[in-house]
């Protein structure tokens, strides 16, 4: 039990603590997703699936650069769910300027676009680029790993959802083991994804030793919020990883994207942290622990490891390792002397 | 030979430029998405409702808690307290005598512990008297005239929901003061008197006339005189219930009714002795136990028939009881008493169906006193004459609508069927009050349909920060043991603001936005501070994340009308 001192007791907002936002929190304090003037980066109307987590976390990120940036931010988008549902020609949803780059060269478009600005002498106008985890993980993986060196100051967003969804849900570098994907059917020696395929970009990402980089979960808005504000202090390169579950690819009810994306934080497989330069500076802990299981069950594309009277414990059970091994590593379920109210 | 360059103007340059068609994918203007009305995709729509939180379905009284706790932790304790008043005229003694059935349905229980609404609610009421606030109401005064019999708890929250409602009350009381029996029953180290002079000083301020030491006999008579176009009783249950006990001495036997009221009215404390044995497992018999102990006696047993789980009493009575020490000797019963005051008792032990029965064994206990907590029952007597009432089981018959069998008379509290507590009787007075308005119109009273109940798996309690209850500091054992000072202390400031603001508002919106910002499709409108939100059904996918991620249960799906 977090215990509260009198001054403490006195600010406790409770219901306020972890909602969007708080009648009873001034307006300073609240998220930008409270405020009424929020820029609504991703307007309504797109084609985004029922329940689409990409679409709320690029509108969470995004309205945050605007009020950051006061509306000075160019965005620049690599091909994918979010390029795709958002602009239909000749309908687009976005509400800031915005281009649409190949599929593997958004870092480097971004770059460009930087140069430009710095030529032209602004300033105050942000460069966001942003990509899924396919377009950023695999595909575009040399131009950022090259962005990243060249230390641009480019603010990289990827949208990690852990398959190429939009191209009817392939295996990406982001997918995690056993998942299933249409090239990762849950047949023969190892169903699903294979164990040991992968890469963890925000690990790569810290060996850049770029000024700052993060990951944050659709679930945990301030935490998101208050990354995205802090990237935009830096110049440089920086790279913010957001994990957005998908219904129609992961199988589950769209009513539990924002459900899974904190039962994915809570049960350590994906671990909130901020690094600079190449080292980790601080990590959110958990709150309350769960077993992976309650986060694998909901999804079908896990369905397989569930089967009626043959769970697959084994596997379960690896997956159970990874997860207590990020606990190990970023120290997650330490105690908290003072809660954050 | 030379080739001339062929030199091509400026304006043959636009020309040609205006000639040129321009690719199809580019011929259209860049569009908003808006043009793509969404909300073509659902089979089922969100929709914002009520729920009624557990707390205001548990409240006898039928106090709005959840309401009064959303305006205490904005810090607006006059408008708390102006909303306590629409149900329950009686605030700061609720917060110390009720048992609070509120807290034991609260959802926060199951988060880490209930809110402890009587401690806000005690708060509120001693702020009210202290600042002298008064209730505000608009009505229109009618020209009838009701009267009320007893000014107990029942009778009282009956004058004052009939004046708010704008009826002339006047309440004969037959004994020398009002409050009944939380003057007469409940001692002053729970409830001190000034608290409850200031509370019924307020509602006889509003207008409403009281008679004491004016005991009825013929209620019908008594109407016709004084002109009253109804009447409501609320005489309570003042009668102790006695036993048979073998004893050459009957005024050692007391009965506890009266031992309390003489706490109240004699001129000096009633004499029990230095030993004492009180025979009941209820409260009043923990009450007149610790009582006792105040008054001195050095020894103070209680005695009950049936086990400890058996036991009427709260369990924090009891609890504080033992710890003040009091002795508790259960599975027992007392057979006799001979003449030097011994007690003989039996002990007792639970057969298989959980009841008590006798060993054969026997004990003897000294005593100076014994006093008999054995139940109360109610002085039907004058009612009795009444033509249409009927009494059963001890206890005045009253219809759905709080009236007995002469039209007219309504009754309510102890002397009808009841869980006998102070705000199951506030909760009948209120009840009968409208039943009597509504009666006097000549109308027939249509209760409005309750809302769904928000129970606790409509909430998402992720949102609701840890946060241990505060409890309220206690007197200690010695004081509590010599003094009749009040046991419980309040709580102060900020605790209470604390406290009201973990309250989880359940089913009802508090505006923390969430639906606002979990929509992926932008699809809920922000109407501004106190209008909570609007859904854009244009662009609504029907996805149902704002369901799930709603705190307190306050959005639900239905089917689209297809």
């Amino acid at each position: 039990m977090t215990k509260l001192d009198s001054k403490q007791r006195v600010k406790f907002y409770q219901k306020g603590t972890f909602t969007v936002g708080n009648r009873l929190v001034n307006k300073k304090e609240r998220s930008v997703q409270a405020s009424m003037e929020r820029s609504n980066a991703i307007t309504s109307g797109h084609r985004a699936c029922q329940g689409c987590g990409e679409a709320l976390g690029a509108r969470y990120a995004l309205d945050t650069v605007m009020r950051i940036t006061k509306g000075k931010a160019i965005a620049c988008n690599a091909t994918g769910c979010l390029e795709v549902f958002t602009t239909p020609y000749p309908e687009t949803s976005w509400q800031l300027p915005w281009l649409h780059s190949l599929f593997g060269n958004t870092p480097a478009v971004a770059t460009g676009i930087a140069a430009a600005l710095k030529v032209k002498g602004k300033k105050d106008v942000r460069v966001i680029a942003q990509g899924g985890d396919g377009g950023t993980i695999d595909i575009g993986f040399g131009c950022l790993s090259g962005m990243f060196e060249r230390n641009d100051d480019v603010l990289y967003i990827c949208y990690d959802n852990e398959a190429y969804m939009n191209t009817g849900v392939q295996r990406s570098g982001a997918t995690p083991p056993t998942a299933r994907t249409a090239t990762t059917m849950p047949v023969g020696d190892e169903p699903g994804n294979v164990f040991g395929t992968g890469k963890n970009m925000s690990l790569i990402a810290m060996a850049h030793n770029i000024p700052y980089v993060a990951t944050a979960s659709v679930s945990n808005l301030h935490d998101l919020e208050k990354k995205v504000e802090k990237a935009m202090t830096y110049r440089g390169a920086r790279y913010i990883h957001i994990y957005v579950p998908c219904p129609l690819g992961w199988g589950h009810a769209s009513d539990i994207t924002i459900q899974l994306a904190r039962l994915v934080v809570d049960c350590a497989l994906f671990p909130l942290f901020e690094a600079e330069h190449g080292a980790v500076t601080s990590s959110t802990p958990i709150r309350k622990k769960v077993p992976v299981e309650e986060y694998l069950r909901p999804q079908r594309r896990f369905a397989h490891l569930f089967k009626k009277g043959a769970i697959d414990v084994e596997r379960i059970a690896k997956i159970q390792k990874m997860a207590d091994e990020n606990i190990k590593r970023f120290d997650l379920l330490r105690k908290e002397e003072e809660t954050t109210i | 030979m030379k080739k001339r360059k062929k030199i091509i103007s400026k304006k043959a340059i636009e020309k040609e430029r205006k000639n040129i068609k321009k690719p199809f994918a580019i011929t259209l203007d860049v569009g908003s998405s808006l043009a793509n009305e969404t909300g073509s995709w659902r089979t089922e729509r969100p929709v914002y409702l009520d729920r009624l939180p557990p707390c205001n379905n548990a409240c006898p009284a039928g106090e709005n808690i959840q309401a009064w706790l959303y305006l205490a932790e904005e810090k607006d304790y006059q408008g708390a307290f102006q909303e306590i008043m629409k149900n329950n005229p009686m605030p700061a003694i609720h917060g110390r005598a009720c048992y609070h059935p509120c807290e034991t349905a609260c959802n926060r229980k199951d988060v880490d512990s209930a809110i402890n609404i009587h401690a806000v609610e005690r708060f509120i009421g001693d702020q009210a008297i202290k600042h002298s606030w008064i209730p505000k109401y608009n009505t229109k005064p009618s020209n009838k005239t009701i009267l009320i019999i007893g000014a107990g708890p029942s009778g009282l929250s009956a004058a004052y929901h009939l004046t708010r409602l704008g009826h002339k009350v006047t309440i004969y009381e037959a004994g020398p003061v009002a409050g009944g029996m939380m003057s007469f029953g409940i001692p002053a180290y729970r409830l001190p008197r000034d608290i409850i002079n200031a509370e019924v000083k307020r509602i006889l301020d509003m207008g409403v006339k009281l008679k004491l030491n004016h005991k009825v006999d013929n209620v019908v008579h008594d109407m016709k005189t004084g002109k009253f176009d109804a009447c409501f009783i609320a005489i309570g249950a003042h009668l102790a219930n006695r036993i048979n006990i073998p004893t050459p001495d009957t005024s050692k036997i007391l009965d506890a009714a009266g031992v309390l009221r003489e706490m109240e009215t004699g001129k000096n404390p009633p004499k029990l002795g230095r030993r004492v044995v009180v025979y009941g497992g209820g409260d009043t018999a923990v009450d007149v136990a610790r009582t006792a102990k105040r008054l001195g006696a050095e020894e103070t047993i209680i005695v009950y028939r049936s086990g400890r789980e058996q036991m009427k009493a709260h369990e924090f009575e009891v609890k504080e009881a033992l710890e003040e020490g009091v002795i508790l000797n259960w599975l027992t019963t007392i057979k006799e008493i001979d003449n030097s005051g011994s007690i003989k008792v039996e002990k007792m032990e639970l057969d298989n169906e959980g009841y008590p029965k006798p060993t054969g064994k026997f004990e003897t206990i000294e005593a100076d006193s014994m006093v008999l907590a054995l139940g109360q029952n109610v002085d039907t007597s004058f009612v009795e004459k009444v033509p249409g009432i009927k009494v059963s089981d001890k206890v005045v018959e009253v219809n759905s609508n709080m009236m007995t069998g002469y039209p007219g008379l309504f009754a309510g509290g102890d002397m009808v069927p009841s869980e006998r507590t102070i705000t199951v009787a506030v909760g009948h007075g209120k009840k009968a009050a409208r039943q009597i308005n509504t009666w006097l119109s000549g109308k027939t009273y249509k209760p409005l349909p309750k809302n769904e109940l928000a129970s606790f798996d409509k909430l998402n309690k992720w949102y609701y920060a840890d946060a241990p209850i505060t409890v309220q500091p206690q007197l200690d054992t010695i004081r509590r043991q010599t003094t009749f000072e009040e046991v419980l202390g309040g709580l102060d400031g900020s605790n209470a603001l604390y406290e009201a603001r973990r309250c989880l508002s359940c089913g009802n919106c508090f505006e923390c936005d969430n639906c606002y910002g979990v929509c992926p499709d932008n699809a809920v409108i922000k109407l501004g501070p106190d209008n909570r939100y609007k859904f854009n059904y244009d662009y609504c996918k029907g996805c149902g994340v704002c369901v799930k991620e709603c705190p307190c249960g306050a959005i639900k799906m239905i089917p689209e009308q297809i």
